[in-house]
């Protein structure tokens, strides 16, 4: 197996503007790499909801996208709150976003449901008040 | 239908002036939520929305959209203006409201992909 195409990322956690720049840039790398619309579709909402979850409840973090021969993978890291129920927070419409969140169009209790329905395979492994990490696999073949 | 139609059906100013009004589309989405919007993607070209915020740009480039409608006679921001610009969306303003504006493309053929 070859050495996967590896893109890292900081996701800056003050600036709600910026919140998609590194889902976009993969989404640019994916499509010169040649991958099909729904693949590139699947791969960059997912990253962008996540990249979006870190941004307002996590205060940034860190991604990194890896292109393996037969799965592309994005792993999103943070140091934030952690979560405490991982069951509740991934059922559809549940969200501790504050007001100003919705106001981005974002806090319907939506991003970790969009996550699981677009990638093939996700992983959460949290530690309240140390971070979270979200491994999630799009299968390419 | 065209944007053109589309534009004209919505009374709508064209932001991104020197855009190519010819593109066809077929279907179109209206939300002020975004992690809605993202939720049931199926190929919908255009977005309606009230909401102003670089997030709406963003979310139609994550899903392929070709253009972006804000209602209300709703302003996006130059800011906004430039990410669109960079991801290849066209961005419309109407003076209509949410529910006039869906309604009018509606009748005018443009329907959500189901
Ligand atoms: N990276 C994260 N760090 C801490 N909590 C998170 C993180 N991602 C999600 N959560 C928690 O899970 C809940 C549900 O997330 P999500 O489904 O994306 O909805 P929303 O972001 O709209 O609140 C959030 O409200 C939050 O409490
Ligand atoms: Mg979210």
């Amino acid at each position: 197996m070859s050495e996967p195409y590896r893109m890292n990322f900081t996701v800056d956690g003050e600036n709600f503007t910026s919140a998609g720049d590194a889902s976009g840039r993969v989404k640019k790398a994916l499509r010169q790499l040649g991958f099909s619309p729904e693949i590139i579709r699947r791969v960059s909402i997912a990253m962008y909801e996540g990249e979006i979850n870190m941004v307002i409840h996590a205060g940034g973090g860190r991604a990194e996208v890896s292109v393996f021969d037969d799965y592309i993978e994005i792993v999103l890291e943070d140091d934030g709150p952690g979560i405490a129920d991982i069951e509740l927070a991934m059922q559809e419409g549940f969200s501790t976003a504050p007001e100003q969140v919705r106001a981005i169009g974002f806090g319907a209790g939506m991003g970790l449901p969009n996550m699981k329905r677009y990638t093939d395979e996700m992983t959460i492994d949290t530690e309240v008040m140390k971070g979270t990490r979200i491994t999630m696999r799009v299968k390419t073949v | 239908m065209k944007l053109s139609d589309v534009r004209s059906a919505l009374c709508a100013t064209l932001i991104t002036e020197g855009d190519d009004l010819d593109r066809e589309v077929s279907s179109a989405c209206g939300s002020d939520m975004m992690s809605d919007v993202l939720a049931y993607v199926k190929d919908q070209a255009v977005l309606l929305t009230g909401l102003v915020n670089p997030q709406v740009i963003r979310t139609a480039e994550m899903i392929d959209m070709v253009c972006v409608i804000f209602v209300r006679g709703k302003a996006p921001t130059a800011e906004m203006i430039e990410l669109a610009r960079e991801c290849g969306i066209v961005l419309m303003r109407t003076d209509l409201r949410m529910y006039e504006a869906c309604g009018v493309l509606y009748s005018a053929g443009l329907r959500p992909n189901k």
